[in-house]
C-alpha cells in the first residue's frame, strides 16, 4: 500500500503520517505536482484556515489532483482537506475549492460553543465503503468551526446543534470532517478502509 | 451527540510521571509512554503531558519523551511545559503532539498564542491557567500564577481567559491550585465563571477524587472536558469505570468500540 500525503503548509502532518505508517502504508510526503502524478492514493490533510488551500492552486497541485481524481485515483481529504472538495467556504470567500461538489461550506450557526471540539457520534448512512466494519453511532474526534452541508454523497452525518456532513464518498473521492488519525480504533479502521479500497 | 471529554494528564519530571499535592510533594507514578497507552486503551479521550519543571528550570520540553509517548497514541495528545517560542512549539508538534499548552510564556508575551495559531491553527493552542482564590474574595478575583504555581501575576483568571480567547486560543485548561491534588472535588464555581466568560471549550482540572466530582463539574461547572492525573495512576479509578458511572448519571460520554 502506498499513499501520497500532500503538504500544503496547513498545520501538522506528523499524526496523519504516523497513523498511515502504523497501518502498513508506505508514505510519501510531498508538495510537488510530479509526485501527485505518480500517486497510487492521495491524502490531503489539513487543520486551520480554509485560505491555506490557496497553496494548492499556486503550486500546480490543484490541477494535478483534479486530473488524478478523474483518472480514478483514490483521494481522501481530512478536515479542511474535505471542505476543499466543495466549491468553497465562507471562511475564505476569495479561495475557490476543487468544486467536486457544488455546495459551499459555512460557519456553524451561533448559539453554542464554536469551535466544535471533541468526540461526537457518527450517524452512518448505509452502503459506504469508508465505514465498512464500523458500527453506527461510533465516535470520532472533531475540531472545526466550519462545516459542509449534508448532500447526496454524505456517508455519515453528525449533529452539533444542526446536522452536517461528517464524511462524504462518491466513487474514488472521499472526505472526512473528523480526524481519523486521532479517532482511536474507529479512525484507524476508516483509514484502513481507504487504503484497502480497490477501484473497480 | 457531542460527549464530555475525560482527559488523563501525565505530569512529567525528568522523563518520569510524578504527581504532587497542591503542586509540591512529588511521588513517582511510572513511564509516560506506558501510562498514556494504558489510559487510551481504557477510554481516555485525550492525553496531556505536562513537563512540570520545564519553566522554572529553564530548559526545553523533553522531546524524546514526547516522541516515545506519541508513537502508539491515536487520540489527541497535548504537550505543555517550557514552550516559549513558536519554534519550540514546532519542535513539539514535530515530535508528535497535536496541541501545545502554554502558560507562563503566554502571560509573559501574549502574542505567542497568535503566533503558534498562525502556523498550526487555533485548535492546536491551549492556554493553561493556574488560579488561586483568596478566601472570601469573589470568584472573578481568582489570581493567575505562573512558573508551576510559584509566581503570582496579579492577573485575574476570568479576565485572562477572555484575553487568551481574543488572541486566538483554541481551548482553556483551567487548574484550581486550591483544589489540586486534594481529591476533594473540582472548583465548580471558578470553572463556571471561566466557561461562561468564553466561547471556546474549557477543561477543568484540579481536585478530582471520584466519579461524582466529574458529574458535578460537567453540570455545575459547565466544563466541556475534565482532566485528572493522580486518581488514574494509582488505580483509584480507571477511565472505563469512571465513564460507566458518568453514563448512569446522564452525562454523555464516549465508549471506545
Amino acid at each position: 500500500m502506498r499513499a501520497t500525503v500532500i503538504d500544503y503548509k496547513a498545520g501538522n502532518l506528523t499524526s496523519v503520517v504516523k497513523a498511515l505508517r502504523h497501518l502498513g502504508a508506505e508514505v510519501t510526503v510531498t508538495e510537488s505536482p510530479a509526485d501527485v502524478t505518480a500517486a497510487e492514493r492521495i491524502v490531503l490533510p489539513g487543520v486551520g484556515h480554509f485560505s491555506a488551500t490557496q497553496f494548492l492552486g499556486q503550486h500546480g497541485l490543484q490541477s494535478e489532483i483534479s486530473i488524478q481524481i478523474v483518472r480514478g485515483v483514490p483521494f481522501l481529504g481530512i478536515c479542511v482537506g474535505m471542505q476543499w472538495l466543495f466549491a468553497g467556504s465562507t471562511e475564505a470567500p476569495c479561495c475557490p475549492g476543487l468544486a467536486a461538489f457544488p455546495e459551499t461550506c459555512d460557519r456553524f450557526t451561533p448559539g453554542k460553543k464554536i469551535p466544535h471540539v471533541g468526540w461526537n457520534s457518527l450517524d452512518l448512512r448505509p452502503g459506504f465503503r469508508l465505514f465498512a466494519g464500523i458500527p453506527d453511532g461510533a465516535f470520532a474526534y472533531f475540531t472545526h468551526s466550519y462545516r459542509a452541508p449534508a448532500i447526496n454523497a454524505t456517508a455519515a452525518v453528525t449533529e452539533y446543534g444542526e446536522l452536517f456532513s461528517a464524511a462524504i464518498e462518491r466513487e474514488n473521492v472521499m472526505g472526512v470532517q473528523f480526524h481519523p488519525e486521532k479517532s482511536g480504533e474507529t479512525g484507524l479502521r476508516v483509514l484502513r478502509n481507504f487504503l484497502e479500497w480497490q477501484p473497480c | 451527540m457531542l460527549t464530555r471529554r475525560i482527559i488523563a494528564c501525565l505530569d512529567v519530571r525528568a522523563g518520569r510521571v510524578v504527581k504532587g499535592v497542591q503542586f509540591v510533594d512529588l511521588a513517582d507514578a511510572g513511564d509516560p509512554a506506558e501510562l498514556a497507552a494504558r489510559h487510551a486503551a481504557a477510554g481516555a479521550d485525550e492525553i496531556v503531558l505536562l513537563d512540570i519543571t520545564a519553566t522554572h528550570e529553564n530548559r526545553g520540553t523533553l522531546l524524546d519523551t514526547v516522541r516515545r509517548t506519541a508513537q502508539r497514541l491515536f487520540v489527541p495528545f497535548t504537550v505543555g511545559g517550557g514552550i516559549r517560542t513558536d519554534d519550540e512549539a514546532a519542535a513539539v508538534f514535530d515530535a508528535g503532539a497535536d496541541k501545545v499548552s502554554t502558560n507562563s510564556a503566554a502571560l509573559a508575551r501574549p502574542e505567542l498564542i497568535g503566533e503558534i495559531g498562525a502556523t498550526f491553527g487555533a485548535q492546536a493552542v491551549i492556554v493553561a491557567i493556574d488560579a488561586r482564590r483568596t478566601s472570601g474574595a469573589p470568584v472573578e478575583q481568582a489570581e493567575v500564577f505562573v512558573a508551576g504555581g510559584r509566581k503570582p501575576t496579579g492577573r485575574h483568571a476570568v479576565e485572562w481567559a477572555r484575553e487568551a480567547e481574543a488572541r486566538g486560543a483554541g481551548e482553556i485548561l483551567l487548574t484550581s491550585m486550591d483544589s489540586d491534588g486534594t481529591r476533594a472535588g473540582f472548583d465548580c464555581e471558578l470553572t463556571a465563571a471561566v466557561s461562561q466568560a468564553v466561547q471556546i471549550p474549557v477543561i477543568a482540572s484540579g481536585g478530582a477524587g471520584n466519579a461524582h466530582h466529574f458529574t458535578q463539574v460537567f453540570r455545575e461547572g459547565c466544563a466541556d472536558a475534565a482532566l485528572a492525573a493522580g486518581i488514574f495512576h494509582f488505580g483509584i479509578a480507571n477511565v472505563r469505570t469512571l465513564k460507566e458511572q458518568l453514563s448512569r448519571d446522564g452525562i454523555p460520554v464516549r465508549f471506545p468500540c
